[in-house]
């Protein structure tokens, strides 16, 4: 079966907004002050049709309805209008109308975000970029591909295949997700200890801005003159530009890769087990680990003989020569029997590698199988902060009443608990999103953040309070205004109003001093 | 170990309340570098100290005036460093200095730059305010990313106070091979190297013959050794050093000393002068007294940029011209971080 990570929680209902209170309050204030822009529906249609193929408008709100959500489907709003268009003149000229009548631009690649980055808003303008499939270049011998931003993920690594070359980063909606929107997200993956994300490994994109101005930034080596927009653009979610044309690196296959299974009766054995393998200087490729509902799930699914008894599993691969990868292989069996790994099995055949890894890779829909539906967190922490976190995260399951299966990026320390609830039940999503946002808020306390690569969106508006202070909210509104200053890109979404923060109470307390005092409180 | 965050927060807001604009001083091992500027001189020097380093998180968190070879004895105690090889120029540099200029050694291409190690900041901006951004954590997309926006911005965006960088564990074993090849030969045969899954960790064209180290594991090495061939450098660790801190007697020139940025095969440049060419081509060091003018036309065609990096003439334009919608939108950031311009003005460039 084919996966993405938008499967996440696809299977959510459509959502009446109003008859759930839960995101009332998320959805009024992300909705903002409603009609700014003084042009009428019809009028933009009619402008843009001047400049685009009469099939490339979409205005009609059954042919807009599925553009209404991304991957974060719980929420929901109909485009005013759709624009699809094929070159970059004419996003420029999309981009010049909108500025001139004020309409919000939001982007969207294949829509397989999970925080809501391309969720719409009422009268705003929907920008797909579907139509950039074009793979422009692959330059083997400088090892980067030039592409534009609607190709997949994947198929840059299919088109980079023949000379020996692949592009590292891969989330795991790679079949799906394009490029455009992993530069967006600053997307992570399986192998980002070792390869890093997103932002490690594109070289150079141009920037179509929010009037309509072309711009390039980073440069056709590693780096370009001036301050480093590129990576400031990385992970920025569509509020300072579209991403139009993107260079990224790409890193010889290597030679050789096998993946080790460990289980492990205790889960704080396995943590201590990825702690002892980063201390013997070893970064595997991938380090991942499963706890015993995501084992059980998984394994149900893809029946590739993982140990169903097992509290918790470590998936660790390791690339490089074959020499180099069977003496590190030989070091990591160590580790894991020191650890009291009570099954050890390490893939023989490329085949045996993948089929191991498929458990690991369809966890997701795997684990939606248990439950009519999930909610798939992204916190990270600490490595050492592990089994505090698990413990928490059981304490708070059994306090909301609703089961939890993790699923770990160990390596990096990125979790993503996967809470497991009924959207029929009157109440029950919201109070998982109440549950969800605790387990952020506590990796924030442990020194963690509430994204490691899933985005703010509008998901994680709320944490953001927690996250930052008011200083930090303020100057990113002034960066933000440093490319956008009407604020007409992604409007709304990534970073909270002080006086949002305020209302929800949760604002950062600086230095000892209560925040923005000047502000009413309820 | 010594915090002095509010007493160079204090300094900061009583410049800016006088309007004194503020020039950020450390160890003063790159004054050679930039352009030359006036203004209260703020140092940070005494702002220094390992705040929190945990190996087996794999990442460092120290004060801006932490000196380098301080932070990176720490490091190697544990078997660790820091991927990019940070140049010092001096016993004096510091890891603020090292932030601001985001220069990085041999390591770059194959292990990440300055900026891909940078996971999080605490800054005082223009306004005089504490800001913390980023994080200890390997991933973080939560909010604009301003700690890595900080890297290679001269001290033009805001004081660096703390910084949080990723770090790696040290290669088993390293060993650099070299060929005698031409200029054109070898800038092709590392790229074909580099395209390859070769262990390389650093190159080097000095001229006359091409160095390549390896690093890993010892049978990997050795094996990737044996297909590679070349003759074996002795003293390689104190070569990688020297060219690292510019102590190759390349940089002994007293003409202008070029940083050319390039796609990495760019067949050899028709500038006059000499050359040294580093990171499998992308990173090119020249030595020349030829019109300034006229190499950055030649960089331009070629896609690339080009930073007088030493020995700057007094008029000379530093950093590579930017114009257009790019430089307003410098412009932009500068004001939107620095609303008053007090800090480091005309370091990189005119206006910012």
């Amino acid at each position: 079966m084919t996966y993405t990570h938008a499967t996440c929680i696809d299977k959510s209902p459509l959502v009446v907004l109003s008859s759930h209170s839960g995101y009332d309050l998320r959805m009024a204030i992300y909705k903002g002050p409603v009609n700014r822009n003084g042009i009428s529906k019809e009028s933009l249609v009619h402008s843009l049709k001047l400049i685009l193929p009469k099939e490339a408008v979409l205005f009609d709100s059954e042919d807009t309805r599925p553009y209404e959500c991304d991957g974060l489907s719980a929420y929901r709003v109909n485009p005013w209008v759709v624009a699809l268009p094929e070159t970059i003149e004419q996003i420029q000229a999309i981009m010049r109308i909108c500025f001139a009548h004020e309409v919000p631009v939001i982007a969207r690649g294949a829509g397989t975000g999970l925080s809501g980055g391309a969720l719409p808003r009422e009268n705003c303008l929907l920008l797909s970029l579907a139509k950039f499939k074009t793979i422009l270049d692959v330059d083997p011998i400088n090892c980067t591909a030039r592409v534009e931003p609607g190709v997949t993920n994947l198929a840059i690594s299919d088109a980079a295949k023949p000379h020996g070359l692949y592009y590292a980063p891969d989330p795991s909606s790679q079949i799906a997700c394009t490029i455009g929107g992993n530069v967006a997200e600053n997307s992570g993956g399986i192998h980002c200890l070792k390869y890093g994300l997103t932002v490690n490994n594109v070289q150079q994109i141009t920037i179509v801005m929010v009037d309509g101005e072309l711009v390039t930034f980073g440069g056709s080596g590693y780096d370009g003159p001036g301050y480093d927009l590129l990576a400031l653009f990385n992970g920025s979610e569509g509020m300072l530009g579209i991403v139009v044309e993107i260079t990224v690196k790409l890193l010889p296959i290597p030679e050789h890769a096998r993946l080790l299974l460990a289980a492990f009766d205790d889960i704080e054995q396995a943590g201590k087990a990825v702690t002892a393998i980063i201390a013997a200087g070893l970064i595997p490729a991938g380090l991942e680990m499963m706890d015993n509902l995501a084992i059980q799930a998984a394994e149900d699914f893809a029946m590739v003989g993982y140990p169903i008894q097992a509290a918790a599993i470590l998936l660790c691969e390791l690339d490089g020569n074959t020499d180099e990868v069977t003496e590190q292989i030989k070091r990591v069996k160590k580790i894991m029997r020191k650890h009291q790994a009570s099954n050890i099995r390490i893939s023989e055949t490329e085949q045996e590698r993948l089929q191991l890894w498929r458990g690991r890779k369809s966890a997701f829909p795997a684990i939606g199988r248990l439950a009519p539906d999930y909610y798939c967190m992204d916190g990270t922490i600490p490595r050492k902060q592990l089994s505090t976190v698990l413990k928490k995260i059981s304490e708070l399951s059994k306090k909301f009443d609703l089961p939890v299966a993790n699923v770990f990026h160990a390596g990096d320390g990125n979790l993503h608990p996967l809470i497991l609830y009924d959207a029929n039940k009157r109440g029950e999503l919201k109070r998982t999103e109440m549950f969800g946002a605790l387990i952020l808020e506590y990796c924030v306390e442990v020194g963690g953040a509430i994204t490691g690569e899933h985005g703010v969106g509008i998901e994680k508006m709320d944490q953001m309070c927690v996250q930052f202070g008011q200083l930090e909210l303020q100057q990113f509104h002034a960066i933000k205004a440093a490319f956008d200053p009407a604020g007409l890109l992604n409007p709304g979404k990534v970073v909270p109003t002080l006086h949002r923060c305020a209302e929800l109470g949760r604002m950062h307390v600086h230095n000892g001093q209560l925040p923005h005092p000047e502000l009413e409180r309820f | 170990m010594s915090d002095q965050s509010l007493s160079l927060q204090q300094q900061v807001k009583e410049n800016i309340e006088r309007g004194r604009p503020m020039q950020i001083t450390a160890g003063n091992s790159k004054l050679f570098y930039a352009h030359e500027i006036s203004g209260e001189a703020l140092s940070v020097k005494e702002h220094f100290g390992i705040i929190d380093y945990e190996p087996t998180e794999l990442v460092i968190t120290a004060r801006c005036g932490t000196r380098l070879q301080d932070l990176e004895s720490t490091l190697a105690e544990q078997n660790q460093m820091l991927a990019f090889e940070p140049p010092a120029y001096s016993k004096h540099a510091t890891l603020g200095g090292c932030i601001a200029a985001g220069l990085s050694g041999p390591r770059r291409p194959f292990a990440g730059a300055v900026r891909d190690a940078s996971l999080g900041i605490r800054m005082i901006n223009g306004t005089g305010e504490i800001l913390k951004f980023g994080g200890t954590v390997m991933k973080n997309v939560a909010g604009y990313d301003v700690s890595r926006l900080m890297v290679g911005s001269m001290g033009t965006l805001g004081i660096i106070l703390d910084t949080s960088l990723k770090i790696v564990p040290r290669p088993e074993t390293e060993i650099t091979t070299c060929y005698e090849l031409t200029e054109r030969a070898s800038i092709s045969r590392v790229n074909k190297i580099c395209a390859q899954a070769y262990p390389v960790s650093a190159t080097c064209f000095d001229g006359t013959q091409l160095f390549l180290r390896l690093s890993g594991t010892e049978s990997g090495v050795n094996k990737s050794l044996d297909m590679l061939g070349g003759e074996t450098l002795k003293d390689a660790t104190s070569f990688w050093k020297d060219l690292k801190n510019q102590r190759h007697s390349f940089f002994n020139s007293t003409k202008r000393i070029w940083r050319l940025s390039l796609k990495p095969a760019t067949p050899p440049l028709e500038i006059m002068g000499e050359q040294l060419i580093e990171w499998h081509g992308a990173q090119r060091w020249l030595t020349s007294d030829q019109n300034p003018e006229i190499i950055r036309e030649i960089i331009n065609q070629h896609g690339g940029h080009a930073i007088i990096f030493k020995n700057a003439k007094e008029d000379d334009l530093v950093f590579h011209p930017i114009s257009g919608i790019l430089h307003q939108l410098h412009m932009n950031l500068k004001l939107a971080m620095d609303p008053k311009c007090m800090f480091n003005l005309y370091r990189m460039y005119e206006g910012f």
